[in-house]
């Protein structure tokens, strides 16, 4: 597959192959890896090494201001045009607190999508190797490099049972 | 995630294995039977869309309105599909933050119904509100009066409920969908390519998508949760904040949530059954996820055996002769056959699941289920109308006269439901794949003992 980004691209058929592999690369200074995954697994993230997804900023900021919302929307429409309702107070608050949870749940969950989509685009992969297999059954390594480091980075993949390694230039 | 031991009877093993079944259930040719059903559930739409036509032209005689009995059929619809949209949030977003295994080859099913459910729902309201054309009149818009909703109304509670749970159960269902989608990319060609491609927003499995994903999808559950619980308690308060008899109970809430949950699984049940056969998927829904959804059917089912009992002591145990009177209508009233219909179909057969003969036997529990279905339409029906036929002035008492409008709407619904959900299955992952491979141990080059297998 053509690519703009120089480096190598291996199959791994067995997870701890890869992760070994992954914590081989970072030891010896390789940066920037991307590892491919049909699904989501601890021991590659572990590996990998990667901080906690801000993810979670994003969920609660949102959660919070939508509760304020909801509660400032039905204040401010009661308050707007005054009605006495069932001989409640203009701002009854505790007739408020569905709509306060409701938009809490919304911005929330709608700010977390927006989350995945924002923060997974941060690190771009254009130009990165892919292979169809990556959504099947094997693990994918790129590591970018420049063309004197690739043989000893095919090394060290095929070491760790890499059982398909192409180089990318 | 917790990982399910391995198991060599299991015919599905490996992960290719677990793309290549799901994916065949996409790209196999629909057989004969599968445009007959499609034929019938559009034929049903149609129905649909034709007799709210008339009820727009002629308006809400049609189906039979009449004092005192104002919430009637569309109502009790109404809270039956909300209700069975329960089920899927349960199973893929509860069961996830309890980390049960046996919902993962269910959940993708039970959410998708969940949001066709509360699609069908969500119509409901507008048809009964007669004006439908005007409908967005229950959303807090600017307008030239600086007219607002009454705030204090379960009625608009309702409607912030339900369209907070119709956005989220449908970005939930997307969001687990993606990285399936994008397996389905990657082995498909053709217009599947290019669709799968766009549907699947760029998705590749990198480190860098699942690091966020993977936290996300914890969060949309953790949200998703207090929703699930509170989408019904709000349909409950509808009727409990009033001070109708027979609707004026504090018991409500929980009463209505387990009731949702027990019918929604139902509906699963019902769905699951013929469709694991059609698609060939039997070795990944097996006897081990019906027996699950059993117990569960058995739990809910039995709180609900509970709320009725509950019921009509707290209606003798009140003294109010109001309360005691429409609990004995509901049993020995002219409408005693809806009453007794509920009470035997919910309470009496889901207690038939403490054998275990029965929860696996799934001939058996496919008709439970439909007793499931239709004990729940009927709860609902005679919570809805049967207080209102009796309230405080015997004078004004009045008996319920459904039409074909009524009828055919009701009918109608399952073909606007089952339109959307036979098209999904179709053309959709209906087996999470990516949580599926979670389950299944990836192959390791050293044992656990360090040897080599």
């Amino acid at each position: 597959m053509a690519t703009s980004v120089p480096g190598v691209l291996a199959h791994f058929a067995h997870i701890d192959g890869a992760a070994d592999a992954i914590r081989e690369l970072k030891a010896t200074g390789h940066k920037d890896l991307t590892v491919y995954c049909a699904m989501h697994n601890h021991e590659l993230e572990e590996a990998i090494g990667d901080p906690i997804s801000a993810v979670r900023y994003w969920t609660l900021f949102f959660g919070l201001l939508g509760c304020a919302s909801g509660f400032s929307l039905a204040i401010w429409m009661s308050s707007d045009w005054p009605l006495l309702v069932g001989g409640k107070p203009i701002t009854a608050i505790p007739s408020f607190v569905v709509i306060g949870f409701e938009l809490t749940i919304l911005f929330g969950s709608l700010a977390t999508v927006a989350a995945i989509i924002i923060l997974s685009a941060m690190k771009s992969l254009k130009g990165r190797p892919y292979h169809p297999k990556f959504s099947d059954d094997h693990i994918g390594i790129f590591v970018p490099c420049s063309g004197e480091q690739a043989a000893a980075v095919e090394q060290l993949l095929v070491g760790h049972g890499s059982v398909e390694v192409s180089r990318d230039a | 995630m917790a990982v399910i031991p391995y198991d060599p009877s299991r015919p599905t093993q490996t992960h290719g294995e677990v793309t290549r079944d799901v994916i065949a259930t996409i790209t196999s040719k629909p057989t004969k039977g599968y445009y007959i059903l499609l034929g019938t559930m559009a034929f049903l739409t149609a129905l649909l869309l034709g007799s709210v036509t008339m009820l727009m032209k002629d308006g809400l005689g049609l189906a039979g309105y009449a004092p005192p009995i104002m919430w009637s059929v569309y109502i009790t619809t109404f809270v039956f599909w909300v209700g069975i949209g329960h089920a899927g949030t349960l199973i893929s977003a509860i069961l996830f933050l309890f980390r049960s295994p046996w919902r993962t080859a269910v959940y993708r099913a039970t959410e998708a119904m969940t949001v066709f459910a509360v699609m069908t729902a969500a119509l409901f309201p507008i048809i009964h509100i007669g004006r439908q054309w005007i409908f967005y009149w229950l959303l807090p818009y600017p307008n030239a009066r600086y007219l607002w909703p009454n705030f204090k109304s379960p009625l608009l509670w309702d409607v912030f409920a339900i369209s907070t749970y119709l956005t989220v159960s449908s970005t939930f269902l997307m969001v687990g969908l993606v990285p399936d989608i994008a397996a389905v990319r990657d082995h498909v060609s053709g217009w599947r390519k290019k669709l799968y491609g766009m549907l699947s927003l760029g998705w590749t499995g990198a480190d860098s998508q699942w690091r966020h994903y993977s936290r996300a999808y914890l969060y949309l559950a953790a949200l998703a949760t207090p929703l699930v619980l509170s989408v019904h308690s709000v349909v409950s308060w509808d009727f409990a904040v009033s001070i109708v008899p027979g609707w004026h109970g504090t018991i409500f809430a929980p009463y209505f949530v387990a009731g949702a949950i027990y019918s929604g699984i139902g509906m699963v049940l019902t769905l699951m059954i013929p469709l694991r056969k059609v698609l060939k998927v039997e070795h990944m829904i097996t006897d081990y996820h019906f027996d699950n959804l059993s117990k569960l059917t058995l739990f809910t089912g039995s709180i609900l055996f509970y709320a009725y009992a509950m019921e009509y002591f707290v209606a003798w145990y009140s003294g109010s002769t109001f309360e005691q009177t429409t609990f004995w209508l509901r049993a020995f009233g002219p409408a005693w056959w809806a009453g007794w219909s509920m009470i035997i179909c919910n309470a009496f057969v889901s207690q038939l699941l403490w054998f275990k003969k029965i929860r696996t036997n799934l001939t058996s529990l496919f008709v439970i289920s439909i007793f499931i279905n239709l004990g729940m339409w009927f709860e609902r029906y005679v919570i809805v109308t049967s207080s209102l036929a009796n309230d405080y002035v015997p004078y004004a008492w009045g008996q319920i006269n459904p039409t074909w409008a009524d009828w055919t709407i009701l009918l109608g619904s399952f073909g606007w439901f089952g339109l959307w959900f036979t098209l999904f299955y179709k053309n959709f992952p209906i087996v999470a794949i990516q949580e599926i491979k979670e389950m299944i141990p990836m192959p390791r080059r050293k044992s656990s003992h360090g040897g080599a297998h």
